[in-house]
């Protein structure tokens, strides 16, 4: 039989429907739902009588309006009528919800794998463009917009044009200091923010294969940052070792044949992608993204470019427009850059290894004099565990606020935002104009390079500290 | 959803590269239920300047550009979150069709669900466009999607090209759940088939 790649695998065996010039009709294995991209999608099926296919197969929680303080009072009466929406709108269609009163509620990203809902081989759709996240785990995981959510929910189906496949080999041993964020950010101001559009990227190589679970989440979170349809990892031990004492899976009747279905899920040997990079992650260096695109990163020993150099126009006021809205001059150097406040958390670094990681930095320290510092869990779960390990006296003893779970100041929808002007380093995907509120301006970090910002007020390089990371 | 026609229009050039949903549509507009109303956001913290009142300097707010139903973009429009809400601005503001030399992929999607055109063109072609749309007082773009044909009423010519389903459900307005449901047994057959192995 012809090697096949864990895409192509997960493909075939999802197509209900097939004809030539034409899109394919593709199974959905699993559908996630939040407050912001759902409501029109139930009142799509309301206006035409129509009902949810798999309620068994669709999970919803609110995540991105939610106040990481006094989450139960939302001041916001628009935000709280989303969220009672969503409430009024899973008790109508009977659909599971991870309300705010859950132990288990959470961003909708942590929330799927730590629960056992994200498996292997799954087909997995969410109307949020970061269910790539979900790909780590060897799943086709993508974002779809308002009216996919209602097509799923009505046909548990999507008509996809089929993408093309990319291979990203990251080869070596990663130095210290240099995490997964630092991996991909990499990943994306080597290729550009177009550089995977209308392919789904397979991470590959033994930097890969070394990553936690977690830190594959990381990776595989930001391929949509790189334009790709989706990123995806072929599951291993780790994958298998992670999942199997997982809350919806641990007790299945059909585990043991679920993960020898799993283990035959990676790419073949010899199968063929359509396009294909190898990266060296031995030179790679902590990143700090500088300007208003996740792919204007550069090292934290680099500086900001000069405009002057590039030759391109287009690129060239692009690097203008965005050193003018970041206020930042021509040539600093990264490590000159002062910071107001520093945010830990979003669906890309908020997870218990990111927290411990953090803290190990913060421990024994105090968060600068000038900054604002907090921390987001990415789900109450995630909260609940890092309190065990005590990680919050350590954040709550050197200066940061400790909050409850949510999307947060990754993009501002609740009241965590950045005033104008307002610089913070972020441990989020999206360094957008106005993303973290109006004016304000983010740089795109790593959790351990975040902490040590908190704690110099400006950037410095993690790799001076002596912390054991492990394996972070 | 509506049939598409054909427009002739003023196209309005906005000179930026990797324009993302959060610049089209910011995110504390995102907090409606309704599908409608999300035109008077559209690209809100470059069209209005802190105290509410019309920035000069951008381009939509620009006379010559008022009634446009065709906005000219440059590459990766459309990037980072997949919030239908862009498309919903866009067509809400009176856009009908976006040309640009890239679009990203759930935004290029989300654009045809809505029955907006995004038309993909080279970057000769593109500049080209850019350049008649500043300098020209009497331009108007004409794009037939029947035809494939992108004119103008001086010597514009350039045939696009277009997925022909997706050309097909826009002209016909056709809804993708019943397209859907028409392969129904077919549905069936395949969650029976699921179940088996689950």
């Amino acid at each position: 039989m012809k090697p096949k790649t864990l895409f192509e695998k997960i493909w075939d065996c999802h197509v209900v429907h097939k004809e030539k010039r034409r899109p394919t009709l593709l199974y959905i294995d699993l559908h996630l739902i939040h407050e912001v991209t759902s409501p029109q999608a139930f009142q799509g099926l309301r206006e035409h009588n129509r009902k949810v296919r798999r309620k068994d197969l669709t999970f919803a929680t609110m995540d991105h309006n939610v106040p990481t303080i006094n989450r139960n009072k939302i001041d916001d009466k628009i935000s709280a009528r989303q969220i009672q929406t969503l409430r009024d709108n899973c008790s109508q269609f009977d659909i599971e919800l991870f309300d705010l009163s859950s132990p288990y509620q959470g961003i909708v990203h942590v929330i799927g794998p730590e629960q056992g809902l994200t498996r292997p081989g799954m087909t997995i759709v969410c109307g949020d463009s970061h269910t790539s996240t979900h790909g780590a785990f060897g799943a086709l995981a993508f974002g779809i917009g308002t009216s996919e959510v209602e097509h799923v929910l009505a046909t548990q189906c999507l008509w996809q044009n089929k993408p093309r496949t990319f291979e990203i080999r990251v080869e070596g041993k990663r130095p210290k200091g240099v995490t997964a964020k630092d991996i991909i950010l990499s990943i994306i101001g080597e290729i550009g923010t177009a550089g995977a559009t209308g392919t789904v990227i397979e991470y590959r190589g033994d930097t890969i294969s070394s990553l936690s679970m977690e830190q594959r989440m990381t990776i595989c979170n930001m391929s949509i940052e790189a334009g790709a349809r989706a990123g995806m990892i072929s599951p291993d031990h780790v994958t298998l070792d992670y999942l199997k004492d997982k809350p919806r899976i641990k007790d299945l009747k059909n585990k043991e044949e679920l993960f020898n279905y799993w283990s035959t899920l990676a790419t073949d040997d010899g199968a063929s992608f359509d396009k294909s990079i190898t990266i060296d992650s031995v030179k790679m260096s902590p990143q700090v993204s500088w300007g208003t695109s996740p792919g204007m990163v550069t090292g934290v020993n680099g500086s900001v470019p000069n405009p002057k150099n590039e030759e391109d126009p287009v690129k060239r006021k692009s690097i203008e427009n965005a050193l003018e809205y970041m206020g930042l001059k021509p040539d600093t150097k990264i490590e000159d850059i002062k910071l107001d406040t520093v945010f830990i958390g979003s669906c890309t670094n908020s997870r218990v290894e990111d927290l411990v990681a953090a803290s190990k930095v913060i421990k024994g320290n105090k968060v600068s004099s000038n900054i604002n510092a907090i921390v987001v869990p990415g789900s109450q779960l995630v909260k609940y565990q890092a309190e065990k390990l005590g990680l919050d006296k350590i954040f709550k003893e050197a200066g940061f606020d400790w909050r409850d779970s949510g999307c947060s100041m990754c993009l501002g929808m609740n009241p965590d935002q950045l005033s104008p002007g307002e610089r913070c380093a972020s441990t989020s995907n999206r360094n957008f104009e106005g993303r973290q509120g109006k004016g304000g301006r983010t740089h795109l970090v790593s959790p351990i390079m975040a902490a040590a910002a908190a704690i110099n007020g400006r950037f410095v390089d993690i790799r001076s500290y002596n912390i054991d990371f492990g394996e972070y | 959803m509506e049939k598409f026609k054909n427009i002739a229009s003023v196209p309005t050039p906005l000179d930026y590269s990797n324009v993302d949903t959060d610049q089209i549509i910011p995110k504390q507009f995102l907090k409606k239920i309704e599908k409608t109303g999300f035109g008077e956001f559209l690209f809100f913290d470059w069209r209005l300047k802190d105290d509410g009142t019309k920035n000069p300097d951008f381009v939509l707010n620009q006379e010559k550009f008022a009634g446009s139903e065709i906005l000219l973009a440059r590459d990766n429009f459309g990037c980072g979150s997949s919030r239908e809400h862009a498309p919903w601005a866009l067509k809400d503001y009176g856009f009908k069709i976006i040309i640009s030399t890239s679009f990203a992929d759930i935004f290029y999607n989300n654009c045809f669900k809505n029955g907006i055109l995004p038309i993909i063109l080279d970057g000769e072609n593109l500049e080209h466009l850019f350049v008649i749309a500043i300098e020209r007082d009497d331009l108007e773009l004409r794009v037939d999607l029947k035809e494939n044909l992108i004119t103008d009423n001086k010597d514009f010519y350039y045939k696009f090209k277009i997925d022909q389903f997706r050309k097909k459900c826009l002209l016909e307005g056709l809804d993708d759940i019943d397209l859907t449901l028409a392969h129904s047994d077919k549905l069936e057959d395949f969650e029976k088939k699921l179940g088996s192995i689950k």
